[in-house]
């Protein structure tokens, strides 16, 4: 049992991750090498006490902390439920894997930066968890804003074209946190309120207002836009290609599927189904998009030939399979964009360690370059593929379970086209993961004198290899995962028939 | 008469005895005595495991094992009912077996990447007898699409330009058959509320209206009749052929193409059933594709010239003789569509052997160049001698009693014209294949003569399976009392009994 | 709702609009990319003051508590919105400075901050685009 009550646990992981931060760049000023440990050892204790809240809730129900014990809803509070406990124990545990990456190859991309680097990556978890913990708006929009600073300064550290990526990210991404912020503005003229649950509350009651239409959509878009939901993702392909490769594999899997997270918990939430579906068509309008761009990008990426660039185009496509899910807002909809969620945080991190592993340490780049590489990183390759199996969808990975309850939800709302899309899109999915695959596993091997053969080191490789095998495990265990920890925490109204 | 369920871990032992292989095998690369000891010791094991089950199925018993659930609702669920045994016993039966011979084939052809063929296999294996233990739908399409990952290393084995060819024209048949699959399994969930497989069908009229129940046989029939090669979805076959003779003969002459024609049964007898599928006229539009499948595969075969093409289309036309079968839902035709599962499988492996084992021995890929090769290779020949009667239809052969229950069948449905069809393709088997023999017999060929065998290890197999063709032929119910099972489905199935 | 009653009674409102309209013109339009940072600033300085236009109240004071106004709710301006305001400015400040440290980069590396001609020296070097 904790030596501290339950509902500390929400706080100290804010806590932990800030003076983590501060402490890492001050061990770092001492020496180097300091900054690594610092951070390991913060993630491990965050990663605990994640696990020790999501035990907690699922036992007692969620976790409420008012922060300086002044009291809701003037006062702000964190609301922790199962899942977003989960959320949370899904960030920490992709930060460790990506973290113990991070020493091996933040050395050899940017050994000069490794301090700041490594600070700032714990900003950015801050900003993140502080995201998926927070039950006050606008401490949403505090978190929003600390995670995307933090996420510029990462975007930045890259190669050379890295800052322009960087920059067009920090315009687009100060625009949409602002409607985001002027959405809670109209919020707060409305209610006077700006907690959460004080908000959900209130609403109802104020249901022909006309300022209500206006403050959804601006406050979907301002999130959208950190989502990377179609057509709002023009900043992700470049910003993810330029990057290091340890950025990318830490925010790639976390940022935007957070986003999409705190865009469900506004919606169902916050606003609540019956507002969203009846008062502006913001389901519809979210599935619509969503579909659209998964066929876009999905198109977008077969057609490139940069590895990096081809799995960021790839990303939006995922993320798009959560909007769609999120859009038809009804519970088997909601729980594949959910397990989506999950599912593609371990698949793309998977995704880009390896091409990380292999810019680094075989120095390729493009699908060309990646010929032949089968047989000089079996291990490494070994993951990729069970990776890419996932992300077509193939059964037993867990790509194919939330592809299953995606394709539910997408019946029960009767809208074959719909139903089509997600069908099509595995077939897309499928076109530009085969061919890198038979170019990997049979061409002959292009000879880079500079590079050597064999695995990376263990540093880069293990995390890796947890990773592609977590994909098997969770696919096989997703009904635990389902019935356990996603029902019990979604409202009554989108819940599936006998949970 | 229900069978009596009865919990066991068989069926997934089964399964695992070469899923525990493949890390093995792995494992063992650099050593190939030892790999390829763990191959045969797997079949061993697999058939053995699989044969012990037999007995409870004749006595009326069902060892089922029920793990735990993948979707909320849906268990991963393996029953061993008298349909899948045949199916089971059929793979891993003559896995024993194609172990052997492949052994002898990749050492004499010098085939390179050894390890990753063997443990493909062992991979495809456990997923075929996956498919016919499969319990539920969801279950049975885990182990498909599994079955179609697993196989297609093993056609792109030869890392040729025409390899890959093949190997991407395989996946772009089975993957949007997956998707089919996948939807329409999806589909069946949503309306029916179950998936379990049960004889006689669990949708009726008031599951959905016509116009659905229609599609969604449309979607089914696509989903397992790429992998059954219907026409215009068989093109893939002659395609595989790239792949060399082991694959070819097991895989694409007995695991993969019985799994869908195994779905074909499934689908009609236990997820539609006799009664709906007569009611919807299903049965009849079902009957004639695969009557027009039986000729234009006949006719195309005979334009072949490369020996394992020819083999190809053959198959493409028997398999169509079973989706026939399961098409007229009588007692007769279901119980010659199983008996033909198993019987066309000992026969078409035969002819499949023997073309590897020219190939190994002689280089030869074409009819047009077999001339005078009966006298170098007799035993080779005289196998092939016998495969080709008893596809035809000749008595004395196993092939004879199939096809003599698909003919009853078609008259007890009145469905002449389709008996005529049956006939005719009976002729024009013989006259694509007697051809050949006649050749390698009675004409003289160029260089040497003088008894030149293949290795053994090929020859012997085939010397066995020609054995038991002509056993079963004489004997239909002896050793796995095929004739048994086979009557226990269809009447099952149909509720008609044979008189 | 007729306009003239719009115009004079919510006239801050409108203000506060015209003012992200510039913003946003700023960050689309102009391809200086410190012109856009400028655009960025108005915008998000539009936004601040929308809060602090609605948290008025007429005749009332700034939201520090003193003797003469008491403790009577309605002499001082809503607080909240001053407060959220405080940290609203801080983050821009913050922001700011993320981008002209971006900017001072992109113009050591490449030598210009103009929109067009960056556009062309990246593709300059990057063959596959």
């Amino acid at each position: 049992m904790t030596p501290f009550p339950e509902s500390d646990l929400p706080i100290a992981i804010t806590m932990l991750l800030l003076f983590g931060a501060i402490l890492t760049i001050a061990a770092g000023l001492v020496r180097r090498s300091f900054a690594w440990p610092v951070v390991l050892l913060t993630l491990l204790v965050v990663l605990g006490d994640a696990i020790a809240m999501l035990l907690a809730i699922v036992r007692g129900g969620p976790l409420r902390h008012t922060l300086g014990g002044w009291a809701a809803p003037i006062g702000i509070e964190y609301v922790v439920d199962a899942l977003g406990a989960f959320v949370v124990v899904v960030i920490a545990a992709v930060s460790v894997a990506v973290t113990v990456y991070a020493r091996a190859a933040v050395r050899a991309e940017n050994p000069d930066q490794e301090v700041a680097f490594l600070g700032m990556m714990l900003t950015l978890l801050l900003g993140l968890t502080g995201m998926v913990l927070t039950g006050d708006l606008f401490n949403l929009y505090v978190f929003y804003e600390i995670s995307s600073l933090a996420g510029y300064a990462l975007l930045a550290i890259g190669d050379r074209k890295a800052p322009v990526a960087a920059f067009r990210y920090l315009i687009l991404g100060t625009t949409g946190a602002s409607f985001y912020l002027l959405g809670i503005g109209f919020l707060y003229v409305l209610t006077g309120s700006l907690n959460m649950a004080d908000v959900a509350r209130l609403l109802p009651t104020l249901h022909n207002n006309p300022a209500l239409p206006v403050a959804i959509a601006l406050v979907v878009a301002g999130v959208g836009l950190k989502t990377a939901l179609f057509p709002l993702h023009g900043w992700q392909p470049d910003a993810y290609t330029y990057a290091s490769s340890t950025t990318t594999a830490i925010i790639a899997p976390i940022m935007t599927k957070v986003s999409a997270f705190v865009l469900l918990r506004l919606l169902f939430f916050v606003f609540g189904v019956d507002l969203v579906t009846r008062l502006l068509p913001t389901g519809s309008i979210l599935a619509w998009l969503s579909a659209a761009g998964i066929v876009v990008t999905s198109g977008m990426a077969i057609a490139q030939r940069d590895v990096k660039r081809m799995l960021a185009y790839s990303s939006v496509a995922q993320v798009g399979y959560v909007g769609l899910g999120i859009g038809l807002a009804n519970p088997w909809a909601l729980t594949g964009a959910v397990l989506h969620i999950l599912n593609h945080a371990t698949m793309k991190c998977c995704l880009f360690l390896v091409a990380g592993s292999v810019a680094l340490h075989a120095r390729r780049r493009t699908v060309a370059e990646y010929a032949g590489l089968g047989r000089m990183m079996p291990w490494t390759f070994a993951s990729f593929t069970l990776a890419a199996v996932a992300m077509v969808g193939l059964p037993p990975t867990n790509g194919f379970f939330s592809k299953w309850y995606l394709l539910l939800g997408t019946i029960r709302s009767g809208s074959w086209p719909l139903v089509a899309v997600v069908g099509a899109s595995s077939l897309l999915t499928a076109v530009y993961f085969f061919r890198l695959l038979e170019s990997i596993y049979t061409a002959p091997a292009t000879a880079k004198p500079e590079a050597p053969a064999g695995d990376p080191e263990a540093a880069m490789l293990v995390p890796t290899i947890a990773l592609g095998v977590a994909v098997l495990v969770l696919g096989l265990c997703n009904s635990w995962f389902v019935t356990q920890v996603l029902q019990p925490a979604l409202p009554a109204a989108v819940r599936l028939p006998g949970s | 008469m229900e069978p009596i369920v009865e919990p066991s871990l068989r069926p997934l032992i089964a399964i695992l005895a070469s899923l525990v292989a493949v890390p093995l095998i792995v494992a063992s690369g650099r050593r190939p005595n030892l790999r390829d000891t763990w191959s045969v010791l797997a079949a061993l094991v697999k058939a053995g495991v699989v044969l012990s089950m037999l007995p409870d199925v004749l006595a009326g018993r069902m060892p089922t094992c029920r793990l735990w659930d993948v979707s909320p609702g849906i268990a991963l669920e393996l029953r061993v009912d008298a349909l899948g045994l045949v199916f089971a016993i059929v793979s891993s039966v003559l896995w024993v077996l194609t172990s052997f011979y492949a052994i002898g084939y990749v050492r004499g052809a010098g085939e390179k990447k050894q390890t990753r063929f063997f443990a493909s296999f062992a991979l495809s294996l456990s997923s075929a007898v996956g498919i016919a233990f499969a319990g539920n739908l969801l279950t049975f399409l885990i182990f498909f699409e599994m079955l179609t990952v697993a196989t297609y290393p093993l056609v792109l084995h030869k890392e040729t330009d025409a390899a890959r060819r093949g190997a991407r024209t395989y996946l772009a048949y089975t993957l949007p058959a997956g998707i089919a699959l996948l939807i329409a399994i999806a589909i069946t969930w949503s309306i029916a509320g179950s998936l379990e497989f049960v004889p006689g069908g669990f949708l009726d009229r008031t599951t959905a209206s016509p116009a659905l129940l229609s599609t969604l046989f449309v979607l089914f029939v696509v989903g397992v009749g790429v992998k059954a090669g219907l026409i215009p979805m068989h093109a893939w076959l002659p395609a595989a052929m790239v792949a060399p003779t082991p694959v070819s003969a097991l895989l694409h002459a007995v695991a993969v193409v019985k799994a869908g024609v195994f779905g074909v049964l499934r689908v009609t007898g236990f997820v539609f059933g006799p009664k709906l599928m007569h009611e919807l006229s299903l049965d009849a539009c079902l009957a004639w594709l695969a009557g027009a499948t039986v000729v234009l595969a006949s006719l195309l075969g005979l334009s072949q010239d490369n020996l394992k093409r020819r083999l190809a289309y053959s198959t493409v036309g028997h398999l169509a003789y079973i989706v026939l079968g399961a098409a007229l839902v009588n007692v007769w035709s279901w119980t010659g569509a199983i008996l033909h599962l198993a019987f066309h499988a000992t026969m078409k492996i035969t002819l499949f052997f023997c073309a590897g084992a020219i190939y190994v021995r002689t280089h030869k890929e074409n009819v047009s160049e077999l001339a005078g090769i009966g006298r170098r290779m007799p035993f080779t020949m005289a196998a092939f001698a016998i495969g080709s009667l008893g596809l035809a239809g000749v008595p004395g052969i196993n092939g004879f009693v199939s096809k003599l229950g698909l003919l009853t069948g078609t008259v007890q449905a009145d469905q002449l014209a389709l008996l005529a069809l049956l006939l005719l393709s009976g002729v024009l088997n013989a006259a694509y294949f007697f051809p050949i023999v006649h050749t390698a017999f009675f004409r003289r060929g160029d260089g040497e003569t003088g008894f030149a065998e293949a290795s053994p290890w090929m020859v012997v197999p085939l010397v066995v399976t020609a054995l038991f063709s002509v056993v079963l032929g004489l004997a239909p119910d002896l050793g796995v009392h095929a004739w048994d099972l086979a009557v226990a489905t269809a009447s099952q199935v149909t509720g008609g009994a044979l008189p | 709702m007729d306009i003239t009653a719009l115009v004079t009674g919510r006239w801050p409102y409108l203000f506060t609009i015209v003012l992200l309209l510039i913003g946003l013109y700023g960050m689309l339009v102009k391809q200086n990319l410190m012109k856009k940072v400028f655009g960025l600033n108005i915008f998000q300085g539009a936004i601040i003051l929308f809060f602090i236009v609605h948290a008025y109240k007429h005749g009332a004071t700034v939201p520090v508590l003193d003797d003469i106004s008491g403790t009577d709710p309605a002499r001082y301006v809503n607080p909240i919105p001053h407060g959220l305001m405080l940290t609203a400015i801080v983050v821009s400040v913050a922001t700011t400075g993320v981008a002209l440290a971006l900017l001072i980069r992109i113009y050591r590396t490449f030598g210009t901050i103009d929109e067009k001609d960056l556009l062309v020296r990246l593709r300059d070097e990057d063959p596959q685009r």
